[in-house]
């Protein structure tokens, strides 16, 4: 299939389309309106049910509906709207429902701003709403990754039964970029839910009953266990991540979604200059790629975590490493994207530093 | 024949005892006029002695079984005294978020529009907390059956003050009763939903009185058939009821409440029909 320039919000909601969305229900919020934009027009053509919400609450509980049958439905958001929906999120999560989430990230605290921020990483990794659960968390950094990360989001939640996020954010969303579709057979993914789906009572069967409510303490318990069982699960089969220059590298870089973009270049314009720096991309936030990143510990004298918000990723990265190497972090907030020179410029530092190095 | 009445039938607990002989049978079948539906599932319910909302499971079970409608029907219970509801009533179920069972209700219906979509709220739920969903669900008319059951005050939490609660209503977060200069005034939220152009069909009814239990199951009959036939509009079929638990009274003077002043202020009868303004 040929390539087509698109936005990523567009790729992302065509991809849903292409992985057979029944159901999408969302509420609009720059910088994610197109996503909204693209199904409403689109959806309902191509085998869909579009609803506009009255809000970001009632779209995540249409969506907590929707999933209950079984059928493959999503939502997005910008992270005000991410925000309203956790404690929906929360119940999915308890109830074990398959869906797919998007929060393409803006600024914040507060209303904050429309520009693109990394700020609600975590949110995404480590819960996000009451309780104790987990979603497997998707970090795409181009146009034609918004695309692909939807076939495997869904994927996963049906695997799984669990909602998967799609963590994007503004400039993704909004950038073009050449995207191309992968082949890819809705009928052959489909995943049998009957068993559990409230689509009706079947025919000799009692009732399906969807609900997070355990009253008796020791059985809301099992449920606890039952949840971390599945995500130690996931831990263990759906670690992603990219490794970029890493073979030799004496000095790493770790950043995820845009800004590992921003540090790819870095690592490049430090190579020319003979500084031995890598990048190593987490794409799955949950579960984290820790086992690697210790790994790299053992080869790298220093680490340098470079993020869209005041440092949160760089948290689980010292927890990866355990105190092996110092661990240090550069960031910029509020919808500040760092620049490639900046970055470079820490790299620099760290040679000097530690290895007396000359930088031209 | 069976015995009228098993052995011990003065212990509250036997059921967890596993002992079913408080299940007993009480006539013969040649003499039969009357049944459990059999959706409705046979096990102690934990509601309050006196409580309205047993007899209103009952209406929507017998309605689903006489409309054939029970292998498409999906029920959204609510936050509230009815949040166990899927434990009595066999239909595939799904327990919503507190006030957000019609949004629930529209994520199914609008993916799988030949299923029989019912929501079963308190009005905590439905007309506090869930305000917003509950208005948008009917204004965008979708084809759901919203049963709203009203007994002034919130039992599930212990009596505390609801939106419907009416002006010097004694409760545990009115003391000395709600005064609407400072608590707001009691909602009357059918009455704001009637006009609005997505409501097909509004009534209110009530189930202290076995005439009353007659026309409210006919207003469920109404509206579940309304809803098979595709009508488009929601169906809003509210149920005054009682709490003696949160009132503070017994089963019979709450129901005396409800005839002597409840029902002056939320007036029993159709609010909306089909055709007419």
């Amino acid at each position: 299939m040929a390539k087509k320039l698109m936005k990523g919000n567009e790729a992302l909601a065509e991809a849903a389309i292409r992985a057979g969305v029944k159901g999408y229900f969302g509420y609009p919020i720059t910088p994610q309106s197109e996503l909204l934009e693209y199904l409403s027009r689109e959806l309902p053509q191509r085998g869909g049910a579009f609803l506009q919400a009255e809000s970001e609450v009632a779209a995540i509980n249409m969506v907590y509906g929707a999933a209950g049958v079984g059928e493959r439905v999503m939502t997005s958001t910008s992270s005000p709207g991410f925000s309203l929906m956790q404690e929906g999120i929360s119940y999915i999560a308890c109830a074990e429902l398959p869906c797919l989430l998007v929060n393409v990230m803006r600024g914040g605290p507060g209303l904050g701003t429309i520009q693109p921020s990394q700020g609600d990483y975590f949110q995404a990794v480590k819960g996000g709403g009451h309780g104790d659960y987990k979603l497997p968390v998707l970090a795409p950094n181009s146009v034609q990754e918004m695309a692909e990360f939807v076939y495997d989001g869904f994927d996963l939640a049906d695997k799984y039964r669990n909602p998967v996020l799609i963590l994007s954010d503004g400039a993704l969303g909004q950038m073009m970029e050449a995207v191309e579709f992968p082949d890819y057979d809705v009928e052959a993914h489909k995943v049998d839910h009957s068993d559990w789906a409230t689509r009706g009572r079947r025919k000799g069967h009692d009732h399906n009953v969807i609900t997070s409510l355990y009253i008796q303490p020791d059985k809301m318990e099992l449920i606890n266990q039952h949840l971390q069982e599945k995500y130690r699960l996931i831990e263990a089969n759906e670690v992603r991540f990219e490794s970029i220059m890493t073979e030799d590298a004496d000095y790493l870089l770790v950043a995820f979604g845009l800004s590992s973009r921003v540090a790819h270049k870095s690592v490049e314009m430090a190579r020319e200059k003979g500084l031995k720096a890598g990048l190593l991309r987490p794409i799955t936030l949950f579960p984290f790629p820790s086992e690697i990143l210790s790994q790299l510990a053992d080869q790298v004298s220093g680490m340098l975590v470079v993020e869209m918000n005041t440092g949160q990723m760089v948290e689980d990265v010292r927890l990866a490493v355990s105190g092996k190497v110092p661990v240090q972090f550069y960031g910029r907030q509020g919808g500040m994207i760092p620049q490639p020179d900046a970055i470079l410029h820490e790299i620099e530092k760290y040679y000097e530093e530690h290895f007396a190095a000359e930088v031209n | 024949m069976t015995q009228l009445f098993p052995e011990k039938t003065d212990d509250p607990y036997l059921y967890l005892a596993g002992d079913e002989s408080y299940k007993c049978e009480l006539i013969e079948e040649m003499n039969q006029v009357w049944r459990r539906p059999d959706s409705l599932i046979d096990t102690p319910m934990h509601y309050c002695p006196g409580c309205g909302h047993s007899i209103a499971h009952r209406l929507l079970m017998e309605v689903v079984e006489e409309l054939d409608i029970v292998e498409r029907t999906v029920g959204i219970a609510p936050v509230g005294c009815a949040v166990f509801a899927y434990n009595y009533l066999n239909v595939d179920m799904q327990e919503a978020a507190h006030g957000r069972a019609p949004a629930v209700a529209t994520g199914i219906k609008r993916v799988l529009p030949d299923r029989i979509l019912f929501t079963y709220q308190g009005d905590g739920d439905l007309a506090a907390i869930g305000t917003a969903e509950t208005i948008h669900a009917v204004n965008r008319g979708e084809k759901i059956v919203i049963v709203f059951i009203n007994n002034g005050i919130y039992g599930m939490t212990g009596g505390q003050m609801a939106p419907t609660t009416l002006a010097g209503a004694k409760t545990s977060t009115t003391i000395f009763g709600r005064d609407p200069s400072v608590h707001g005034h009691p909602l009357r939220i059918a009455e704001m939903i009637a006009p609005l152009p997505g409501a097909y069909y509004v009534t209110r009814q009530a189930v202290n009185t076995a005439n009353h239990v007659r026309k409210t199951k006919k207003a469920l009959l109404k509206a579940f058939q309304y809803q098979i036939d595709n009508v488009d509009g929601t169906c809003f079929v509210e149920i005054v009821s009682n709490c003696p638990s949160g009132w503070k009274m017994t089963p019979l003077e709450s129901n005396e409440l409800l005839e002597d002043e409840i029902f002056q202020f939320y007036k029993l009868g159709d609010l909306k029909l089909p055709g007419k303004e």
